[in-house]
């Protein structure tokens, strides 16, 4: 399967690259060049820093220099008052780099997209101002001529450049760990759909908050390593403008969300900005950031995901077609009608109780209650706007409720995020597929297993399994994006399903299907239900529903109308009324 | 010590002084702060889209004021008080081509029609593109430039009104003239784009184009065309400002910086998408700033700034993302 691709490939590739830049170390002698030597490395780690964070989430951080200036400045201050060598002092700032990434991320992770990038931009600002007025214009690292290898002091340039490869391989080994596990795959996941991330059981938040500690620690070990490489330490060069964006467009040049693209876009720009700021720098002094600006134009327009993929797909287009299999029509599921068990003395599962919830005036859900039995389908069922699916965000933890509560199954939901409402069982589908488009359909799944396993292999197995529930198996390597309608929607039930649901919020699951495979999902869900997953299902189509639910609640202005059995709900003059005005009430009343 | 009363009513009057010294101090930079959120606040209101380089062009502006003004001395029969002041009204219209022309090259690449259904509607895509004009436009003007402050002055520049306060003989307010002037010009200019906004025929398009792109598209108007004029407008906007501040700040590439954030904070400040709205956030950064003085040392002011609009990021994020509507 294609996400338990094996690692040796990438460590050969890891390995040999750091033997061959260590090697080039050996031959160059020209200290220019080895200077070059050693900061490609350093800022293919503030790339590979970022990615960590930006590449894999979306959320891009125009701050990253916040982290890289403390972690230098950590090295500096603890070299300079406190005679801390940078052995002790790199180790140091990595810690404040995390912490900071603490201080930075829990406030700032409640913003998305613009506000994010522009938010994170202001801490590096401020810092830099901070630290000219605690009088650190610019500091010199001190010269220690005793003991100079203990302060990390080496006349010969070649340690340097050994010490800046070894921390790019301890990046990439992060990155790479990060890239094929559960933390990658749910960064991931945030990127490419929060909402359902979070639905699926994912902590969106404290994967953001792991991913920027980690980030924030790498940076600062950059920042380190590049104070004691330099020997002297500004406000400007550590927290200025241009080491954010040096890190943002390393990463963006070379590619986003993969190991290599940091790599590769620092491996460019920074030979080619350093070699043109030495020779025009005295003539033209701000050639480096034109070299930048520009080839962040290029690649966003260009290439918009970075070098790296570009080039990917233009390999893949180059390879003749491998003779793809034809693909089976995925078989129906197995279609047994269980008999219908009748609404027995069943214990409740889910109550909702007064629950209520308005956007300004508006009253979008008020003062619901009712039941959901172990084991029955309820349809929930009301003219547009009615406030259904509001009633599944208060249930599933998007919404917090003005008022009331729901149990589920002896737990209190009210104040808990979807990720926690899901993992006590609750699963939900979306009235509008919410797929993570670019993962392939296993993956897609997977995310939603990771709710309820501890270990990837188990993760794998729940989603192998969910997918043969819904007869999905046969496009598990198939990318998100390039499904059916139906396949879309049975993806995201096999998705709920991985998790191991109890009860099912399926918000119009049928909306859009044809006829047939309306049939299909309704024989899909009632085999279900036998298994024992409850549902509540919002749907319109009322001839399927009929045939389905065994109880509805009719929802009519965020109240509920009536709650009963589908003969009762159909001759009801409310409902009537609700659905097409009393006109047909009436009618329906006097003939 | 209360038995000498003198000395307490003195530092009192000594603060009351200073503080009013501050006050007007930000009222008259933030009226100019104000035009330059105005700039930025149009191109936000009508295009969503945040122009990450509106501090170059801020920049621009004062390098273009300079070298009509000083460089060329194009503007000598107006005599050296008006001549300042034309070219900062002058930076209007040339940078408003500048504006619509990058729009028409760059940011429509990643804007509009063309980038729905792509990650964040391409709004990923145009901040990045923006921070990449903003890095070839400062370093451009410092390889062009060179790195020397520039200052266009103006007989103003060093003189000041003398303003005798009532409650104290000794006591007087002093209003630098270029700074009064410059601030009075932003109220006109912000003023007179207002109201172009909200009568003529033109903002009625950008007001349209900006509430919901499909729907004026449908409506016949050239969606395209309005976010060009908006993007030219906003830019020209903030270009003016940058002209006045030359008239009493020293300049050079890198200025920009300094006042992007002071425009993002004011923007944000203001709601977003509101033009009045942007003029008050900006006048309530400039006053903040100025008042700051007042406990912070001054090295700490932009510090200041940057603080002050992570907060409003933070506690109002409602006012932020504006009509922002996800249906789950």
């Amino acid at each position: 399967m294609q996400a338990r691709r094996s690692l040796i490939a990438p460590l050969l590739v890891i390995a040999s690259l750091a033997v061959a830049w260590i090697g080039l170390g050996l031959i160059v002698s020209n200290s220019y060049y080895q200077l070059m030597l050693t900061l490609v490395p350093i800022w293919a780690v503030m790339g590979l820093s970022w990615n960590i964070l930006s590449g894999y989430t979306g959320l891009v951080s125009f701050g990253h220099a916040a982290f890289f200036g403390l972690g230098a400045y950590t090295v500096t201050i603890a070299l300079v008052h406190f005679d801390i060598t940078p052995w002790l002092g790199i180790p140091l700032g990595m810690i404040v780099g995390a912490i900071a990434g603490i201080v930075i991320g829990y406030p700032t992770f409640r913003l998305r997209g613009q506000y994010f990038a522009l938010s994170m931009l202001a801490y590096p600002m401020a810092l830099l101002y901070v630290f000219e007025w605690l009088g650190y214009q610019e500091v010199p690292l001190p010269m220690k001529r005793a003991a100079p290898a203990f302060y990390m002091q080496f006349s010969d340039y070649r340690v340097y450049i050994a010490l800046a490869v070894a921390l790019l391989v301890t990046s990439l080994l992060i990155s790479l760990v990060v890239e094929r596990s559960r933390f990658g795959m749910a960064l991931i996941a945030i990127k490419q759909n929060e909402p359902a991330a979070e639905a699926a059981g994912i902590d969106t938040f404290a994967w953001k908050m792991r991913a920027i500690v980690v980030s924030g620690a790498i940076a600062a070990a950059a920042g380190g390593l590049y104070a004691v490489v330099l020997l002297v330490v500004t406000p400007g060069s550590v927290f200025g403008m241009l080491t954010s964006a040096q890190a943002l467009i390393v990463a963006l040049f070379g590619g986003v969300g993969i190991l290599w693209g940091p790599l590769i876009g620092a491996a460019i720009l920074i030979p080619l900005s350093e070699t043109l700021q030495a020779h025009l720098g005295d003539v033209v002094p701000g050639i480096q950031g034109v070299v930048y600006g520009v080839a962040i134009i290029l690649v966003v327009l260009l290439a918009p995901e970075g070098i790296f993929w570009r080039v990917r797909d233009y390999v893949q287009r180059q390879r003749p077609p491998s003779a793809l299999p034809v693909m089976p029509m995925p078989p129906r599921a197995a279609v047994v009608e269980p008999a219908l068990t009748p609404p027995r003395q069943r214990k409740p599962i889910l109550s909702v109780n007064g629950l209520s919830k308005s956007f300004g005036g508006l009253r979008a859900v008020a003062d619901a209650s009712f039941d959901v039995s172990d084991g029955e389908i309820l349809g929930i069922i009301g003219p547009n706007g009615a406030g259904k699916t509001t009633l599944f965000n208060l249930l599933n933890g998007y919404l917090q409720p003005d008022n009331g509560k729901v149990v589920f199954a002896g737990h209190e939901l009210t104040g808990l995020k979807p990720n926690r409402v899901c993992r006590l069982g609750i699963g939900r589908t979306f009235q509008v597929v919410r797929a993570f488009p670019r993962l392939s359909v296993l993956n897609n799944v997977v995310v939603g297993a990771y709710a309820t396993t501890s270990n990837d292999a188990d993760a794998f197995a729940a989603a192998s399994k969910a997918l043969a529930q819904v007869a999905l198996v046969a496009r598990s390597d198939t990318i998100a994006g390039g499904l059916s309608n139906k396949e879309l929607r049975l993806m995201e039930l096999a998705r709920a399903l991985a998790g191991e649901p109890r009860l099912l919020l399926m918000d119009e699951p049928l909306a859009g299907l044809a006829s047939q495979e309306i049939e299909d999902l309704l024989a899909l869900i009632r085999s279900l239900a036998a298994q024992g997953t409850t549902f509540v299902i919002i749907e319109h189509t009322m001839r399927a529903m009929m045939r389905l639910a065994e109880r509805f609640v009719v929802l009519d202005h965020g109240r509920i109308l009536t709650v009963g059995q589908p003969s009762d709900i159909i001759n009801d003059g409310k409902v009537i009324e609700a659905y097409l005005g009393q006109k047909w009430a009436a009618i329906r009343a006097h003939g | 010590m209360w038995a000498d009363g003198k000395p307490i009513v003195n530092s009192l009057g000594t603060f009351l002084e200073i503080f009013l010294q501050a006050l007007t101090a930000g009222i008259l930079i933030g009226a100019i702060y104000g035009l330059m959120c105005v700039g930025l606040g149009i191109i936000f209101g009508v295009m969503r889209v945040i122009n990450f380089a509106q501090g170059e062009f801020l920049m621009l502006g004062m390098y273009f004021s300079f070298f009509i003004v000083v460089g060329f001395n194009l503007l000598w029969f107006l005599g050296p008080v008006l001549g300042p002041y034309t070219g900062a009204l002058l930076a209007g219209p040339a940078l408003f081509a500048v504006g619509y022309a990058l729009h028409c090259l760059l940011i429509s690449r990643v804007t509009g029609a063309s980038v729905v259904g792509t990650e964040g509607d391409g709004h990923y895509a145009q901040l990045v593109l923006t921070l990449g004009v903003a890095l070839v436009l400062q370093n451009g003007c410092l390889i062009l430039f060179g790195s020397t402050p520039q200052s266009v002055r103006t007989p103003l520049s060093a003189r000041a009104w003398e303003i005798p306060l009532l409650y104290d003989a000794n006591a007087s307010l002093f209003l630098n003239k270029a700074r009064t002037v410059a601030g009075i010009v932003s109220v006109v200019a912000a003023i007179a784009l207002y109201l172009l906004i909200n009568s003529s025929r033109l903002g009625k398009t950008l007001r349209a184009a900006a509430d919901n792109a499909a729907a004026a598209t449908y409506m016949g108007i050239d969606v395209d065309r309005a976010y060009r004029i908006a993007f030219g407008i906003g830019i020209g906007i903030t270009a003016i400002a940058g002209g006045l501040v030359a008239t009493y700040n020293p300049f050079q590439p890198y200025i920009g910086l300094d006042f992007v954030i002071i425009m993002y904070a004011g923007v944000v400040l203001g709601g977003m998408g509101s033009i009045l709205g942007a003029f008050w956030g900006g006048m309530t950064i400039g006053l903040v700033q100025q008042l700051s003085t007042l406990v912070l040392p001054t090295q700490l002011q932009n510090a200041a700034i940057f603080v002050i609009f992570l907060l409003i990021v933070m506690v109002r994020p409602q006012g932020l993302f504006g009509r922002a509507t996800d249906r789950i």
